[in-house]
């Protein structure tokens, strides 16, 4: 227990410092509410709206995981079938590393024409778009990039091709495909919010966001910043649990005393 | 010691194409009987990593014939006729020491609880007992490699090649593993293959210490080490055990000169 305070404790004690700071700086040099709003008035704000702010949130999360689901699925499947098959890889990779390089983000408005404004799958679509390259990229450099002598030691055994990807190359590529879903949990959020901002069904926060800052009410602009925040985190969070229970043997799960 | 385990009649490995060539290894005959101890040395770069590569069907041969239990060394290495511990473990960290040396059993239809009846039988064999559930970083380099050797054994192949397996390892582990695994040749009867660049760990371990040149690798002698088995601690303090070890340093010794002149002979015609 005193161990965790130790741990946790610098950080919280500089988070609520900058808290205060900020509370104090705000009200002292009179900065106007609508550039910065003192976090008592956003925690005010919170308060009042909660209900919406609970209504919103939850529903751009819905499209968050929705395209993270259909993304990383087709990533996954991209980069397993490119491991797989040189045919597939000299075909696709180039492809998907130029397709890269488009701002994914200007396709939203086509995502709208395509899947119709309100329906939240044109939001997911753009999330899945975002989420594709690093997830895809990622699992197929720990598909490829297996240690020589492992494979060798697989071709003494006269291993089948399918028992070295189930037993060498799956196993391998794990921590590397949970990294870049952790990296894409927050990409996500990014994505289903500045999709929003497109426009389409008016509860969920970057509809919350860009209502609430048009009627100079700022507070409650910040207050769904925070949510926003909150959700993000949560999703890393319940990844990195998944990544603990799935992968408990990688590096970044070993205690410190077990060796 | 009944009939040879390998065969090689004038193998030849050559690296490359056109004027990059390199002669690995330059006709190379070599014969090793079953339940032998046979370790090959020589200097780095002479192809005794690439010979034990080439008995493995780990890479191929340019010319002349290798025949492991009488059949073609891919066929050898499809009939999973030999184990190979390489200098690194080679542990998967996912998985288990016990599901470690359970890995080749997967690869034939061996049911699950049959596999690890075997693999427990194997951790006592390396006196890794109590360490199944244990994850491979969880261990030190000299027993990680002792499950790679519980691991190789598990499927009991006929032939165990051995790539400078203690190499990474410090002196006092050496030995002690030195002496484990003559225990492990003698309960097993396996034969096996060992390439070392150690001239006392060569001595000490072998029945037959084949003695390598440098590139082009060629094999310029065979010493049959008779001492007396099983060999203990003592055997390191013995005066044949000196006497074999000057000898097989000698021979690598004069290995450069008589390279030097083949290569003047060569020259001349």
């Amino acid at each position: 227990m005193s161990a965790r305070l130790r741990y946790y404790g610098p950080a919280v004690l500089v988070f609520v410092g900058v808290l205060v700071l900020w509370e104090i700086v705000v009200s002292v040099f009179g900065i106007q509410q609508f550039l910065l709003p003192r976090p008592s008035a956003i925690a005010a704000a919170f308060a009042e709206r909660f209900d919406e702010l609970i209504t919103v949130g939850r529903n751009t999360l819905v499209e968050a995981v929705g395209g993270l689901l259909i993304g990383g699925v087709a990533a996954l499947a991209f980069a397993f079938a490119t491991a797989r098959w040189a045919t597939a890889s000299r075909a696709l990779l180039p492809i998907a590393i130029a397709a890269n390089s488009v701002p994914i983000i200007a396709f939203a408005p086509i995502m709208n024409n395509w899947f119709g404004i309100l329906n939240p799958l044109s939001k997911m679509m753009v999330v899945a778009v975002l989420v594709f390259f690093p997830i895809m990229i990622n699992t197929l450099r720990g598909l490829t990039l297996v240690d020589q002598t492992s494979l060798e030691l697989m071709r003494s055994y006269a291993a089948s091709e399918r028992a070295v990807f189930a037993k060498v190359r799956v196993p391998n590529a794990l921590p590397y495909i949970f990294t870049a879903v952790k990296v894409s949990a927050t990409l996500s959020l990014i994505g289903a919010i500045v999709a929003e901002y497109f426009g389409g069904a008016q509860s969920v926060l970057g509809q919350f966001i860009i209502t609430e800052a048009a009627f100079f009410r700022f507070a409650n602009a910040w207050a769904a910043i925070v949510v926003a925040s909150a959700v993000s985190v949560a999703f890393f969070l319940i990844i990195l649990a998944i990544e603990r229970v799935a992968i408990p043997w990688h590096a970044s799960a070993r205690t410190r005393d077990a060796s | 010691m009944t009939g040879a385990v390998v065969r090689m009649r004038a193998v030849q490995k050559v690296f490359g194409g056109g004027a990059d060539q390199t002669h690995a290894l330059d006709v190379i005959d070599l014969e090793i009987p079953k339940g032998a101890f046979v370790s090959l040395i020589g200097p780095s770069g002479c192809g005794k990593s690439t010979l034990l590569r080439l008995i493995g069907d780990l890479t191929q041969a340019t010319g002349g014939t290798i025949e492991v239990n009488g059949k073609s060394a891919h066929r050898a290495r499809l009939d999973r006729d030999y184990g190979i511990v390489f200098q690194s473990p080679v542990l998967f960290d996912w998985r288990t020491v016990e599901r470690n040396v359970e890995l080749p059993l997967e690869m034939s239809a061996i049911d699950r609880r049959a596999r690890a009846e075997r693999a427990r039988a194997m951790l006592a064999l390396v006196e890794l007992s109590g360490s199944e559930k244990r994850y491979p970083w969880q261990l030190s380099g000299g027993m990680q490699q002792r499950v790679a050797i519980a691991r190789a054994l598990s499927f009991e192949p006929a032939l165990l090649l051995m790539d400078e397996p203690f190499g990474a390892l410090d002196e006092m582990t050496r030995e002690r593993l030195n002496l484990e695994l003559l225990g492990i040749w003698r309960k097993t009867g396996t034969t096996i293959v060992f390439v070392t660049h150690s001239i006392p760990e060569a001595v000490f371990l072998s029945t037959r210490v084949v003695v390598m040149s440098a590139r082009p690798g060629r094999i310029i002698d065979v010493v049959e080490v008779d001492l007396p088995q099983p060999r203990n601690d003592l055997t390191r303090e013995d005066e044949r055990y000196f006497a074999f070890v000057t000898r097989v340093r000698e021979r690598l010794r004069g290995g450069d000169s008589a390279q030097v002149a083949a290569k003047t002979r060569a020259a001349a015609m």
